[in-house]
């Protein structure tokens, strides 16, 4: 008969010790700032910032202001899906335009695309468009280069199958192909949302215009210090939540085996 | 050879066509862009200057390539960046390294900084200038937050795939923690550390950029942003392609020092 399993090899050990180590963390900094080692006019009270968390909410609306980053990231995934996705399509369709053209895809993916939001500024103005259409570039190469990867990929076999059947390239690509690549295009439309989010968010803090990104951008030049953290805790809670989220979707979406 | 010489010109321009249709391809759309480019700043549509003459963004290139200040510009860039990699690197490689050596430790806190990873580092720079000031401090810390994820994320998981065999072997010997890290670990993680270190170079760029953009009165993104409040155009663009070529160059080049594309390909 085996004893009872102690507490440290326990399934939720390491998630306790995890968010511990962080609840730990908190006190240290609470601590430090009361004995004066920290300063609080640098480093709030970890407790400040948590009572600033119902008047940011309430004060600063909270809500109309995700609603508008929400709205601008929905806004430029869609343009990034049907752009990302038809480009790829092109390049799977021709192949020469695939040989001459993937390499700078990659390349684009890999330039700091956001520093153009300056000329975004002076081509579509200081409003909502410029954050999109930033979002939208930022995430435009990773859906082309997975929709791509996707069609590329699909198993000869699949494709045998649809010649054997004399399907007509139409029915091919939407029975055959698209059906077969579209986890990976999911993986791309992940990747594409979580660009256009981080530089939306990027964008409305630089230009100081929009939702959730232009509230940290006030609170700290209005100097609210606790206000501050807890909008930054905030923005990092509503980007973890979107990126568990579309995690979720995509193991949905991901074929079993 | 002696058939080639009797060729005329447009044929041999037409065998040469048909011999090389991917570099002809990218030329043709080099050229169709660059003409749409000028057919769209000559026409009148948009507001003046905003898409300027390739002319105009040729001669603002050479203007700025031959600026000293350009350079100096540059260096506190490069300075800032440089810091901003050595802080993220080696901080995110001694992470990496602790999580990726212990179940525990990847269990308890791994997934804290995946979690972490995708968020907008730039909402961190109001903190970051009330803690390190608006001078190149803030911005080293920004590079360095950014560039700390992508290369602790990969050196965790480049850890968890050396072969056991290895460590093994390391062990045998009696190898101490530092000799286990550098003759084992480090050589063993190559490739997730180039990685991690590409990766991070490139959030580490925009990171730097964007907070010289944001608040700073050196750097080449504070001159991109001078550009924007002056109205330069042609000037703007010519730092967008220095900086687009100065990151894609790096990013080729770490690729292919650290063999990624070698990996790539077999």
């Amino acid at each position: 008969m085996s004893g009872p399993i102690p507490f440290s090899k326990r399934r939720y050990f390491p998630a306790i010790l995890g968010l511990g180590s962080c609840a730990g963390a908190v006190l240290l900094v609470e601590l430090l700032v009361y004995v004066e080692l920290l300063n609080r006019f640098i480093i709030p009270p970890p407790s400040d910032v948590v009572a600033a968390f119902p008047r940011v909410i309430l004060e600063e609306h909270v809500l109309s202001r995700f609603m508008l980053t929400a709205g601008e990231a929905l806004a430029a995934s869609v343009l990034v899906t049907i752009f990302g996705v038809a480009g790829g399509v092109l390049l799977y369709q021709f192949n020469l335009l695939r040989l001459a053209t993937e390499t700078w895809v990659a390349a684009i993916a890999a330039a700091p695309l956001v520093l153009m939001y300056p000329l975004y500024l002076v081509i579509f103005g200081r409003n909502a468009t410029t954050i999109v259409m930033m979002g939208f570039t930022a995430g435009l190469a990773p859906i082309i280069l997975k929709t791509l990867e996707g069609l590329a990929g699909t198993r000869r076999v699949l494709i045998n199958v649809g010649r054997s059947f004399n399907l007509t390239p139409s029915q091919q690509f939407w029975k055959i192909l698209f059906p077969a690549a579209l986890p990976t295009i999911f993986v791309g439309m992940r990747l594409g949302l979580i660009f256009a989010l981080i530089n939306i968010v990027g964008v409305e803090y630089l230009i100081n215009f929009g939702g959730l990104g232009q509230l940290i951008n006030e609170l700290a030049e209005r100097f609210d210090i606790a206000g501050t953290y807890a909008a930054i805790c905030f923005v990092i809670v509503v980007s973890i939540i979107v990126f568990m989220l579309t995690e979720r979707l995509e193991r949905w979406l991901r074929p079993a085996g | 050879m002696a058939e080639t010489g009797r060729l005329t010109a447009p044929a041999r321009a037409r065998r040469w066509v048909q011999a090389h249709p991917v570099t002809t391809l990218r030329i043709v759309i080099i050229v169709a862009v660059l003409l749409v480019w000028e057919g769209l700043a000559r026409s009148g549509w948009l507001y003046r200057d905003v898409v300027p003459s390739w002319v105009a963004i040729g001669r603002a290139l050479v203007v700025t390539l031959s600026d000293a200040t350009f350079y100096w510009h540059l260096y506190t860039t490069f300075y800032e960046i440089g810091w901003a990699m050595v802080i993220g690197g080696v901080s995110g490689l001694a992470v990496g390294i602790l999580l990726g050596g212990s179940k525990l430790m990847q269990r308890a806190y791994e997934p804290l900084l995946y979690y972490l990873g995708p968020c907008p580092k730039i909402i961190f720079f109001p903190v970051m200038i009330m803690w390190f000031g608006v001078g190149p401090g803030s911005k080293i810390a920004m590079g360095a937050i950014s560039c700390f994820f992508p290369v602790a994320l990969n050196v965790a998981g480049g850890m968890r795939e050396i072969d056991k065999v290895l460590i093994r072997v390391g062990r045998s010997f009696r190898a101490n923690t530092w000799q286990m890290v550098t003759k084992v670990y480090m050589p063993a993680m190559r490739h997730p550390i180039i990685n991690g270190v590409r990766l991070g170079l490139g959030v580490c760029l925009i990171g730097t950029l964007l907070a010289e953009t944001k608040l700073s009165n050196a750097g080449v993104g504070f001159l991109v942003i001078q550009s924007y409040t002056l109205f330069n155009m042609p000037h703007m663009y010519s730092l967008l392609i220095v900086l687009f070529v100065i990151a894609i160059g790096a990013n080729a080049l770490i690729g292919k020092l650290g063999g990624l594309d070698q990996i790539r390909r077999s």
